[in-house]
C-alpha cells in the first residue's frame, strides 16, 4: 500500500493477511461447486456425499434419458431459447436508452429512478404483479411472454449501468472532431461510437444472457404451465434424491463457464485487435 | 451526464431512443406493482377468489399476526448479519485487488475470478453446500478423521449458520463490485498526500479510502439488503424448511391463492425495501456518481 510507497520497496505484511483472505474468499467461493462437479461422476452406489465410489456417467445419462427425473432436456430448450431472446432485447434496449441519457430530456430523473427500482422490487413481488396482470388482462402466463418481461425488468437496469460506465467514457467532443473531420453521421457511428462502445456491449449482452438463464423468483409464477430449467432444479432438489442433480449441476455450470468464457474472450480479442490496429 | 454537443437539436430521437426502455418498464414493472397494491386492498372469498371489495382486512390480518412480527425480525436479523460480513468481505478483498496487488492485469483477473460464479446458477450453488456441510459433508467427515469432533455437527446445515452461509457464498460479490469500482476512480497520489502529511495506515484507509469509497458501499449495502429481504429460496432450502422470511407468508398465501393476502404481504415488503433503500440514497447520491 502506499504506507511504504505505492509500486516499489518491501510488500506490507497487510498484503500477506489480505491475500490469505482472497485466498479463503476464492476456496469458499469456488469448493463447494468443485465438490459438486466431482461427486456428479458418482458410481452406482448414489451416494450423495463423499468419497466418489466407481465413477461413471451414469447420472449424466439419467439427466438425458430421464426415467423419473422430470424434464430436463424440454426445461433446457425453454430456458436457451429465453435466455437468447433477453440477451438480444437487453443489448437493443439498453443501449439505445443508454445513447438517450447522455442528452439532457424530461423525465430522465424519473426513467432513472424507476430502472433502479425495478432492479431493487423483490422478485417475487414482481412475479406475483406480471401474474396478476396477465390474468387481468385474459392472456395466458408463459415463458415467451410474461417470464420474458420479468427478466427484462431486472437484465435492463443491470444493462443501462453498464452502458452508463462505458458511455461515461465517450466524451461527446470524439464525435464532433470526427463531424469536423468530415464524417458522415453514419461514418461517425461506425468509425467512432461502436468501436468504443462494443466492449460494453458484450457485457451487457453476458448479464443479459445469464441473468435470464439462471433467474429463479422472477420466473417463478410467471413461466406459465412449463418449467424453465431453475425452476425444473427447484422441483429436482426437493423430489431427487440422486448425483443426477450435481449431474445437472455440473451441466448447467458448464454451459454458464461457455457463455462467460465467449463472451470474456471475444472482448478480450476486440481489445487485443484494436491495440495492434493502432 | 454528458451535456449534448449541439444543444439545439430536436429532442425527438432521444423520446424514440428512451422509448422502448420505458414501455417495458412501464408494463413489466410499474403496471405489475400497481396492481399488487390494488389487489392487496380486495377481498379473498373462499372458492370464489379475488372479490373486489375495498377493505383493510388484508393488512389488519397481517399486521395483528405475531408469525409476521416474528419472520420480519428473522428477516431482519439475517440480512443485519449478511450485511456485516458481506461488508467487512467486500471492502477488504476490493482494497486488496486495487491498492495492494501491483500489475493492473493481474487485478483484473483476480476481480474476473471473484464475478464469474455470480454468472452461473444460484441455485445450484446453494446446492453444492449439501456434500461439504452435511452430517457426512465433508467438513464433517475431516473433523472426524481428525479427532477434533466425535459426534458429526448438526448445526452446520439446516440451520441459521448454513443460511448465513449461502447469502454470504451468493450475494458478497454484490459488495465486492461497487466497492472495487468506487475505489478503483481513488487517485493514489491522495494516499501519498495523506502519508507525506503523516497520517497511519490506518489514518489513511479510515479518512480517505472508506470516505471515498462510500457510494460503493452504499450500492452494495442496497443490492444485499433488497436481496436478502425478498428471499425465499435460500433461506427454504439452506433451512430445510425450519427458518421463515419475510416472504414466507406470501408463499403460503399463494398456494391457497389466496391473491389479496399475498399482494398485501408483497406490499408491505415493498414498503420496507423502499425505505431501507430511500434511506441509504439519503445517505449517498447514488445517481451523481454513477453517471459521473
Amino acid at each position: 500500500m502506499a504506507a511504504s510507497s505505492p509500486s516499489y520497496g518491501p510488500r506490507p505484511w497487510t498484503f500477506y493477511v489480505l491475500a490469505a483472505l482472497f485466498a479463503l474468499f476464492v476456496i469458499f467461493l469456488y469448493g463447494p461447486m468443485i465438490a459438486v462437479l466431482i461427486l456428479s461422476f458418482q458410481g452406482p452406489s448414489a451416494s450423495l456425499v463423499f468419497p466418489l465410489r466407481d465413477p461413471s456417467l451414469m447420472w449424466f445419462d439419467e439427466l438425458f434419458n430421464p426415467r423419473r427425473t422430470g424434464d430436463v432436456v424440454g426445461a433446457f430448450n425453454r430456458s436457451l431459447p429465453l435466455a437468447v431472446g433477453v440477451m438480444l432485447l437487453t443489448v437493443l434496449i439498453s443501449v439505445t436508452a443508454g445513447f438517450a441519457f447522455r442528452r439532457r430530456f424530461k423525465g430522465a430523473t424519473a426513467i432513472f429512478y424507476t430502472a433502479i427500482a425495478s432492479l431493487i422490487v423483490p422478485g417475487l413481488v414482481l412475479s406475483i404483479g406480471i401474474l396478476v396482470t396477465f390474468r387481468y388482462l385474459g392472456w395466458p402466463a408463459s415463458w415467451y411472454t410474461s417470464a420474458l418481461g420479468a427478466h427484462l425488468s431486472w437484465a435492463l437496469p443491470f444493462g443501462l449501468l453498464i452502458m452508463f460506465a462505458i458511455l461515461g467514457r465517450l466524451s461527446p467532443s470524439y464525435e464532433e472532431a470526427a463531424y469536423d473531420l468530415g464524417a458522415s453521421k453514419w461514418q461517425t457511428v461506425k468509425e467512432v461510437v461502436v468501436p468504443i462502445v462494443f466492449p460494453g456491449m458484450i457485457a451487457v449482452a453476458l448479464f443479459g444472457f445469464t441473468l435470464s438463464y439462471d433467474e429463479f423468483p422472477r420466473s417463478w409464477l410467471t413461466v406459465g404451465s412449463k418449467n424453465t430449467l431453475p425452476l425444473e432444479i427447484w422441483t429436482m432438489t426437493t423430489n431427487v434424491t440422486s448425483p443426477a442433480l450435481y449431474a445437472l449441476g455440473t451441466v448447467t455450470t458448464i454451459v454458464s463457464f461457455l457463455v462467460i468464457a465467449l463472451a470474456l474472450s471475444s472482448i478480450i480479442l476486440i481489445q487485443r485487435k484494436r491495440s495492434r490496429g493502432k | 451526464m454528458t451535456s449534448a454537443p449541439t444543444a439545439k437539436r430536436s429532442m425527438l430521437p432521444t423520446y424514440l431512443q428512451v422509448a422502448p426502455l420505458t414501455i417495458v418498464l412501464a408494463l413489466f414493472f410499474i403496471v405489475p406493482v400497481a396492481l399488487v397494491v390494488v389487489v392487496s386492498f380486495f377481498r379473498y372469498q373462499m372458492l370464489v377468489g379475488i372479490v373486489p371489495d375495498f377493505t383493510l382486512k388484508n393488512y389488519i390480518d397481517l399486521l395483528s399476526n405475531p408469525t409476521t412480527w416474528t419472520l420480519y425480525r428473522s428477516t431482519l436479523k439475517f440480512t443485519l448479519i449478511v450485511l456485516a460480513i458481506t461488508f467487512v468481505l467486500g471492502f477488504w478483498i476490493a482494497y486488496f485487488l486495487v491498492f495492494h496487488v501491483r500489475s493492473l492485469l493481474i487485478a483484473i483477473g483476480l476481480f474476473l475470478v471473484c464475478t464469474v460464479p455470480f454468472w452461473t446458477s444460484n441455485i445450484i450453488r446453494m446446492i453444492s453446500w449439501r456434500p461439504v456441510l452435511g452430517t457426512e459433508g465433508l467438513i464433517n467427515s475431516a473433523l472426524l478423521k481428525m479427532g477434533v469432533i466425535d459426534q458429526p455437527l448438526q448445526w452446520l446445515l439446516y440451520s441459521d449458520f448454513s443460511v448465513v452461509v449461502a447469502y454470504v457464498h451468493l450475494f458478497t460479490l454484490f459488495m465486492i463490485v461497487p466497492i472495487f469500482n468506487s475505489m478503483a476512480r481513488i487517485d493514489k497520489s491522495l494516499l501519498e498526500a495523506a502519508v507525506d502529511a503523516g497520517a497511519t495506515r490506518w489514518g489513511v484507509i479510515w479518512n480517505v479510502v472508506l470516505p471515498l469509497s462510500k457510494t460503493g458501499i452504499a450500492l452494495g449495502a442496497l443490492f444485499v439488503v433488497t436481496l436478502v429481504m425478498g428471499d425465499f429460496f435460500v433461506v427454504t432450502v439452506m433451512s430445510g424448511g425450519l427458518s421463515g422470511s419475510a416472504t414466507s407468508g406470501i408463499f403460503n398465501d399463494l398456494q391457497f391463492l389466496n391473491y389479496p393476502r399475498a399482494a398485501a404481504s408483497a406490499v408491505i415488503l415493498l414498503i420496507v425495501v423502499l425505505l431501507i433503500a430511500a434511506s441509504i440514497f439519503r445517505l449517498v447520491d447514488v445517481r451523481k456518481e454513477l453517471v459521473r
